[in-house]
């Protein structure tokens, strides 16, 4: 079926007007040899069709609600959301407009964006936030091509910890590569023991940015205070890639010093939808503002003397500065940043902690359970919060299947990216496993032979 | 004090509301960090359920979208959004898949991206197509990073420039710039196309190639389109295609047929993925046959053949050159690429020829209707958008101020002030989901504007003035960089 709403006695009517006699005459400009091609493509199915087929499709699928019990989180995190979030979204006001250019009828999509802004600057303790980015990978690039502008191209060394998530350094080395940019830090003989201030020895006078993870991607919680404070004494920015369930419980990135704070806001409201569309935030100091990339509300007065709020510092951006804008970036995750609002509000202060404390307390109880089995045991003594390493008796990759044979997702295999790590899975455990889900995951590993 | 029409959720917040609350914990408590690793205060809101869900209703009547009216923003192809499309992209499979799972557990999903991966290819004529970027101008930086690393890899070191014409979309400079290439501007000619010799003057050895928008921002077919193509060829250039247009061209020309090396989907546009007020968008690139190793990483792929019994195994597999991975994960995929799955199949190879020949007809009809009231600098036969001037000789009247008083009949104005080759532009796109009575109107409303304009020129210059807002003052915004709000209590000591 087709949406196409004109009958065949208005479209002869319209070509009337036009001047032309059929459809196909509007296409004469078009090179006769290549126009009007034959698609080789399914034939069109009904409403009634497309939705079967869609459901049959995404019922082959195991998901984390009906079929598995998932320890899996790495960077996307399986929460409760609450059914207001939804609602809101689904009102076509919101996900059926465009980018708010026009601050008369858009000012819904801009106090909520605004409002987002304020909700990640007080979430994180930054002064500033933009209106989102695509994940929390490219928020990541992105405050590498902050810092790179911000020392104008003198400063070409990025120092990533080896425990930021290897999705993102991938995805900044991605980004880099027109740029020169040197990287330090790798995963392929990762130390262990090694804690943030170790990053200092390949600090220098040629860094522009200091990259570290909040809790790091092995789940440890550290004070980056020390390092943020060496870094600054050599003239370098600090980004911080931190967890915003982790940050509801945790000191705040801005206490510790750090100049930007980026990362993934799924967490917030976002269904795990396979990976996408998720929610990058990107909060910095205001000092940094003019060299952010990404679209930014402010707030302003209209003419009939009423609060309102437009995107504002639009010089920054692409239409109007082109080859010398800050990034091409059009589009934020507007809906998605809606999402995290409507979360974090309908959660409220109250929910939110609860979130963060039951996320805690069950990643601890699974923690001392897990550790207790013969074989296993934790691979570290630093605090954590909701994801911790659990060091098995033979390949994680092994430990994975066996558990997936018993209809429960096990962790992330860190083998995968850190080869000296193939016997470490990194578990994840939030508010939707519940203790018999726990205990069924410990019982099972008991009797893994 | 400015009139307060709607308080932020900070403002809304009373300590102690309660809204959603979690369930007691079920595990024995442990203790929490040491002190000096916790946060001292949550500065957060606190609002029980129904104050949230009338703050955002409130909040959703101020904006106007596609579900309200017509919305004919050019270059930005706001057509109706089914809403099938919101139901499959929620079905629980799509929904609760993380996207770390082991490959053998989300065959449905990598099957629905191995089709879509197929059915663009198909669409638009290219071997290889990428799902992972994540709006257009990411697909676009995508595609410049695999004309660099062609280049690269041929040993070629000298290019570093791009063509790029006057009526380009900014995000093409701006894409070329995060590559550190230089921009060389090639004009439009009278009729709107590429103009040649400009062109030829400018193919040499040192370019990476060309991006074009094609139809341009103009709306117009270039009528040369094999011969710039042929001159950015002969020169050892690749040809990158800017897919924001390809609402105008299903099933009508493939831009890989006509030799296009590389060019982006805007997912978002072309194929009824909502904008959700700015995003989240979904950019696939498609890549001819000699970039295809270099798509970005991972692809979806077989990576077991299947037989008449069994399904293949699909997976993921790295092309050997790839530029690397474009962002975490693999794409848009619930909010994206679900939606136009389901969108493409239900319209079928005819249903997509007819949504190309009805957003043609939509824009020349309003092209037709408009003709004799606003001038048309190009004035042929376009495709799905055409652009005029919003001005009027004698008057002061600007594009800007038909934009605003279109908002007092209802409708979203068209795009202004782009392309910046046409004076005071408003660029028109229909979309092929509209009536003839709501075009109809609008016209009518551009016809009454222009008379306004002579007869009474300061309700056109003063609107809107039926809206919930009026004018913004957007110098005190930037001048003020008011960008975020706090809670009540905390107001203070945060200014």
């Amino acid at each position: 079926m087709t949406y196409i709403p004109i009958s065949p006695k208005e479209r002869d009517a319209m070509l009337k007007t036009v001047g032309v006699k059929s459809l196909d005459d509007l296409f004469e400009a078009i090179p006769a040899k290549h126009r009007f091609p034959k698609l080789d493509l399914p034939p069109a199915l009904t409403e009634m069709e497309a939705a079967a087929h869609l459901a049959d499709m995404a019922s082959s699928n195991e998901n984390v609600r009906e079929h598995l019990i998932s320890f899996l989180g790495a960077g996307a995190y399986h929460h409760y959301v609450p059914s207001v979030v939804d609602h809101m979204l689904r009102r076509g006001e919101f996900f059926t407009a465009y980018t708010p250019y026009q601050p008369e009828i858009s000012q819904g999509t801009l106090q909520a964006i605004f409002e987002y802004q304020s909700l990640m600057t007080n979430l994180t303790g930054m002064e500033v936030s933009n209106a989102s980015h695509y994940d929390g990978a490219t928020a990541t690039a992105e405050a590498v091509n902050l810092a790179f502008a911000q020392f104008r191209g003198k400063r070409k060394k990025v120092v990533m910890s080896p425990t930021v998530h290897p999705q993102y350094r991938e995805v900044i080395r991605t980004y880099s590569q027109g740029m020169g940019i040197e990287e330090a830090g790798d995963n392929s003989n990762v130390d262990l023991e090694a804690g943030p201030e170790s990053l200092m020895a390949l600090v220098d006078e040629q860094t522009m940015l200091v990259v570290v993870q909040y809790p790091d991607f092995f789940g440890r919680i550290y004070d980056y205070t020390k390092l943020i404070d060496d870094a600054h004494a050599k003239g370098a920015l600090v980004c911080i890639v931190a967890n915003p369930t982790a940050l509801l419980m945790l000191k705040t990135p801005a206490s510790m010093g750090a100049d930007i704070v980026v990362g993934e806001a799924q967490p917030f409201g976002i269904p795990l939808w396979y990976g996408g569309p998720y929610l990058g935030f990107f909060t910095t100091k205001k000092s940094y503002v003019h060299k952010m990339a990404g679209r930014l509300i402010g707030e302003t007065v209209d003419a009939r003397g009423q609060r309102s709020y437009v995107l504002t510092l639009t010089a920054r951006e692409q239409h109007i500065k082109r080859e010398r804008a800050t990034s091409n970036i059009c589009t934020n995750q507007g809906l998605l940043a809606l999402c995290a609002s409507v979360y974090m509000s309908t959660l409220g202060k109250t929910g939110l902690q609860q979130v963060a404390n039951l996320c805690y307390q069950k990643a601890h109880y699974a923690a001392s359970e897990l550790s207790k089995i013969d074989g296993f045991g934790l691979c570290f003594s630093e605090p954590f919060f909701h994801e911790f390493v659990l060091c098995c008796p033979k390949p994680a990759s092994e430990v994975n299947q066996y558990l997936l044979d018993n209809g429960i997702l096990g962790g992330y295999d860190l083998g995968k990216d850190y080869p000296s790590l193939a016997n470490y899975l990194l578990v994840a455990v939030t508010e939707m496993n519940s203790k018999d889900e726990i205990d069924t995951l410990v019982e099972i590993l008991k009797e893994m032979e | 004090m400015a009139t307060i029409v709607e308080p932020t959720i900070f403002e809304l917040s009373s300590p102690g509301r309660l809204g959603v609350t979690m369930p007691a914990s079920d595990v024995p408590e442990v203790a929490l960090p040491p002190k000096d690793l916790l946060r001292s205060e949550l500065p957060l809101p606190e609002l029980a359920e129904v104050d949230v869900v009338r703050h955002y209703t409130k909040l959703s009547k101020f904006n106007y979208s596609v579900d309200d009216g017509f919305y004919p923003l050019g270059s930005c192809t706001m057509k109706y959004n089914p809403k099938i499309n919101e139901d499959t992209c929620r079905l629980p499979g799509y929904l609760f898949t993380h996207p770390l799972q082991p490959v053998e557990t989300v065959q449905g999903n990598l099957a629905l991206m191995f089709e879509l991966q197929d059915w663009l290819k198909e669409i638009s004529g290219f071997a290889g197509v990428t799902l992972q970027p994540a709006a257009g101008a990411h697909g676009e930086f995508t595609g410049v990073l695999m004309m660099a690393a062609y280049h690269k890899l041929r040993g070629d070191t000298k290019r570093t420039k791009m063509l790029i014409p006057d009526a380009a979309h900014g995000t093409n400079p701006a894409s070329v710039g995060m590559l550190g290439y230089s921009v060389v501007t090639i004009p439009s000619d009278s009729r709107g196309n590429v103009d040649l010799k400009a062109l030829e003057a400018a193919c040499d050895g040192t370019v990476v190639g060309m991006m074009l928008t094609n139809p341009n921002t103009l709306g117009m077919f270039d009528e040369n389109i094999e011969k710039v193509i042929a001159l950015v060829h002969k020169c050892g250039g690749l040809m990158y295609g800017d897919g924001a247009n390809l609402n105008a061209l299903l099933g009508i020309v493939r831009p890989g047929d006509l030799g296009f090396d590389v060019m982006h989907f805007n997912l978002h546009k072309t194929f009824s993925v909502p904008h959700g007020g700015g995003g989240p968008g979904s950019g696939p690139v498609g890549v001819s046959q000699h970039l295809v190793d270099f798509l970005p990483s991972p692809l979806v792929g077989i990576i077991e053949e299947g037989d008449d019994d069994t399904a293949p195994l699909y997976g993921f597999i790295s092309p050997k050159n790839s530029i690397g991975r474009m962002k975490a994960f693999h794409g848009h995929f619930g909010g994206g690429l679900v939606r136009a799955y389901t969108y493409i199949a239900m319209h079928g190879p005819d249903g997509l020829k007819a949504i190309s020949q009805y957003a043609v007809l939509n824009a020349n009809y309003l092209q037709a209707r408009l003709r004799d009231t606003y001038h048309i600098p190009y004035d042929r036969i376009c495709m799905h958008e055409f652009v005029m001037e919003g001005q009027f000789a004698g008057s002061d009247i600007r594009a800007l101020d038909i934009a605003k008083r279109l908002m007092d009949y209802k409708f979203h104005p068209p795009t202004n002030y782009f392309p910046l080759i046409v004076h005071e532009a408003l660029m028109i796109e229909p979309t092929e989901t509209e009536n003839k009575d709501t075009l109809d109107r609008f016209a009518d409303a551009l016809i009454k504007i222009a008379e306004e304009a002579k007869t009474q020129p300061d309700l056109v210059k003063n609107a809107p003035s039926t809206t919930p807002f009026g004018r913004m003052d957007e110098v005190k915004a930037a001048r003020e960089l008011v960008l975020c709000c706090w809670l009540p209590e905390n107001y203070e000591e945060m200014v």
